[in-house]
């Protein structure tokens, strides 16, 4: 079985193709139904066998010692800032791709909310240049639905497509005129693409920079309320029913959005959804803090009854994928009170190992479905889930389920440090990332197999 | 107690600390010659990045009454107005060796930040619609003058709560003192969910009869155009507290500055049964204890012998309070 390659719709740098044998890895790809002990062979970056314990022919590759390691189909993340052109002192492709490798991820969907944002062919066009010269892992570049996101135009989504955008987004901004959106979904019929929404009411929402409840009640901190982007997504629904057209909501973070959501998929919208590890772990409590470096971001971490919903709906599918909405920002912009602090927090390097301490080891949700969640993100934008089936270009991320670490100790691969797991105590750390058949990122400190 | 940053974080024991510090402090306001020299040769930074009349005011005074070295640094004329962010302003005055910033700025937890970037003790005097402190002291202490203790008594809190910093600072330290209190306002001025604070809610004055105090707040004229109210007209005919709905045993409050004929009628604000001008006299002493119990229980720093606080503090002085 030959799967489709990551390359075919993303860019990379060019690189040696993997050659390696990870000896007695527990290999976990609940989606092409493998689960067991086997030598997991890559031969010139692709999966070339899963052989029993020990037996795999060594050839001329390097050996990892895997035993006791587990090996998943690397992640993908749909929801990433690069922030370039524009804001490189907070992060490049070069920075943000390391993150990336370093978090397991194979692939990632870079937002276009740069400054200025990605809105005509030549900035696509640009982009892909500079990944193939920088980025560790592949990279799709979306471009904004609106002319500069102002909101008022489509761009030039067809010319867009041409020059390689994976999809389409606004995301920081909601599209505030239906009119717009519908006009976006009728044109998505000639250029296709996902859209992908950052849903907020400006008018409910505005002044808001944490969840509107007894929290922000309490702290007289600006409420961002829940139905604030429940019924927006409630109306982007509609219109995509009404034009039968494809959409992915980024970010959920209420329980009233996650019923929508449901309730849409099960009317037969075409639609998919995201959810972060932040709001998957973290509530407003935090906010008690007035740290806006690790706890203010947008959406807003909500209740605990938000929390468990979006848990809910990660377990049934209404939620097919985790995006980590990675958005780094320089430290002058955190440094601040609450309120006047940029909206945003780190998550590449964070999400899997958060996520397993968080979620699966107290048994919330099991691994397999984290590591199906977390490749989730491709399909959204018709990239192919990574997978370790024989065959498929090699995207493995090889983790150590036992390693504790903590955040921020060891600084950080993105040129930003506003993680909200700063300063945490984590378990489970990813040792090697295999992109697109190259080595994408080796732990420093992780000790290697002999090679001959 | 290092800083004084909400009165979420001080107890009733700490509470009573203070106001008992202000019983004491009371005294040498009737005295001709108004000053002790507690905080001698120590400096007092007033960093006020809004408006304010009363709290600004009483700081400074209540900084030279002990004494203190005052630099008042308003944001309007200075750096700030250059651009420059909170951090390095702080880190510029904490270059003098301040022994205490007292700041209000537009934004939460502005005073918490600062206390991390300073060795100075901190005192919020305000910080966006978060806590203000020093007011709910200065309250409690009226009240407690007045009835004695705040155990039982009913407290009504009246106004736009939403953006006030007073209504909960107020909240917390009156039932902190065991008083029960009831917020009223319209529902567009009722933060959600404030009710999990432990008070309870209404929309109408029914009932305020019950109350031992009615604290007005302050209605903005600003609040008019974002749409909270559709008119001061229709919210001052609800809303208004005016001698027929103050009954001759309820106290009325306001933390100032009025307006008059919207949230309180102009014959209740002069009506006896109005503190508003207590509460003024009380920002002193209040604001005095403040700087006292923080400045003067933190160890000295080490100078040399003979000088400075350290000495002065050994030395036995006339009207330094028990």
């Amino acid at each position: 079985m030959s799967a489709a390659d990551l390359t075919e719709l993303l860019d990379v740098r060019a690189g040696a193709p993997a050659d390696m044998v990870l000896r007695r890895a527990t290999l976990l790809d609940p989606v092409a139904g493998i689960d067991g002990v086997h030598d997991l062979v890559i031969r010139e970056g692709r999966i070339a066998e899963l052989a029993p314990p020990g037996e795999a022919d060594l050839g001329d590759a390097e050996e990892l010692d895997a035993e006791g390691l587990h090996a998943f189909p690397a992640f993908f993340d749909p929801h990433v800032h690069l922030r370039t052109p524009g804001q490189e002192h907070k992060e490049d492709v070069e920075t943000g791709t390391r993150a990336a490798a370093a978090g397991g991820f194979c692939g990632i969907i870079a937002m276009a909310n740069t400054s200025p944002p990605i809105s005509t062919g030549a900035d696509v066009a640009a982009l892909r240049e500079q990944a193939r010269a920088q980025a560790s892992v592949p990279v799709g570049f979306t471009a904004t639905v609106t002319a500069g996101m102002e909101g008022e135009e489509l761009t030039e989504m067809v010319e867009l497509r041409e020059a390689g955008a994976i999809g389409f987004t606004d995301d920081g901004l909601p599209i505030r005129s239906a009119r717009i959106m519908r006009r976006a979904l009728q044109y998505q019929k000639l250029c296709g693409g996902t859209i992908a929404l950052h849903e907020e009411d400006p008018e409910l929402s505005a002044g808001g920079v944490m969840h509107e409840g007894p929290v922000s009640a309490a702290l007289g901190l600006g409420g961002w309320p829940s139905v604030a982007e429940s019924t927006m997504i409630a109306r982007d629904c509609a219109l995509a029913a009404y034009e039968d057209a494809r959409i992915h909501v980024q970010h959920l973070s209420a329980a009233e959005s996650v019923d929508v959501v449901r309730a849409a998929k099960a009317a037969g919208v075409r639609i998919s959804a995201e959810a972060s590890p932040h709001h998957l772990c973290l509530t407003d409590e935090e906010v008690r803090s007035l740290d806006p470096r690790r706890f203010k971001m947008n959406p807003p971490l909500r209740h605990e009854s938000d929390r468990q919903a979006l848990i809910a709906a990660l377990r049934d599918g209404t939620i097919e994928c985790i995006a980590t909405d990675h958005a780094p920002h320089h430290l002058d912009e955190k440094e601040v009170p609450f309120e006047q602090a940029a909206f945003g927090v780190t998550g590449l390097e964070t999400a899997f190992a958060a996520l397993h301490t968080e979620l699966v080891l107290p048994g919330v949700i099991d691994l397999g479905l984290l590591v199906e969640r977390l490749a989730g993100g491709a399909e959204p934008f018709d990239v192919p889930r990574p997978t370790l089936a024989p065959g498929a270009e090699a995207n493995v991320a090889l983790c150590d389920l036992a390693a504790e670490w903590t955040v921020g100790e060891d600084g950080y691969e993105s040129r930003s440090s506003n993680s909200w797991c700063e300063g945490r105590t984590l378990t489970g750390r990813v040792l090697v990332t295999v992109a697109a058949g190259q080595v994408a990122f080796r732990l420093r400190s992780f000790s290697l197999g002999v090679a001959r | 107690m290092k800083n004084l940053l909400s009165i979420e974080e001080v107890d009733r024991a700490g509470i009573e600390a203070i106001l008992d510090r202000a019983d004491s402090f009371a005294e040498v306001g009737r005295r001709d010659i108004k000053k002790v020299p507690t905080l001698r040769g120590r400096t007092v930074v007033t960093l006020f990045y809004e408006s304010s009349t009363r709290t600004s005011s009483s700081f400074e005074l209540a900084a030279k009454r002990l004494s203190a070295d005052l630099v008042s640094v308003k944001a309007a004329g200075s750096s700030v107005d250059k651009g420059e962010s909170l951090k390095d302003t702080v880190a510029t005055l904490s270059a003098y060796d301040p022994a205490a910033i007292v700041i209000r700025h537009p934004y939460a937890g502005a005073a918490q930040m600062v206390a991390g970037w300073t060795a100075a003790a901190v005192v919020n005097a305000g910080d966006g619609k978060h806590e203000h402190p020093s007011q709910a002291l200065l309250d409690v202490y009226t009240l407690r003058r007045r009835l004695g203790s705040l155990e039982g008594r009913s407290i009504w809190i009246v106004g736009d709560v939403l953006h006030s910093r007073v209504a909960r600072s107020n909240l917390i330290a009156f039932r902190r003192m065991g008083a029960e209190v009831t917020l009223c306002g319209p529902p567009t001025l009722i933060p959600r969910g404030i009710e999990e604070l432990g008070c309870a809610v209404t929309h109408s004055l029914a009932g305020i009869e019950e109350a031992d105090v009615v604290y007005a707040l302050r209605m903005q004229m600003e609040r008019m155009s974002d749409k909270f109210v559709p008119s001061l007209r229709e919210y001052a005919a609800n809303y208004q507290i005016d001698s027929r709905r103050l009954g001759p045993r309820q106290l009325l409050m306001h933390p100032g500055p009025v307006n008059r004929g919207v949230e309180i009628s102009g014959e209740a604000i002069d009506s006896p049964q109005s503190l508003i001008a207590e509460q003024v006299a009380a920002g002193l002493v209040v604001r005095m204890a403040i700087l006292y119990e923080l400045l003067t229980g933190a160890p000295e720093r080490p100078t040399a012998v003979g000088e400075g606080p350290a000495a002065e503090a050994a030395a036995p002085t006339i009207g330094q309070p028990a």
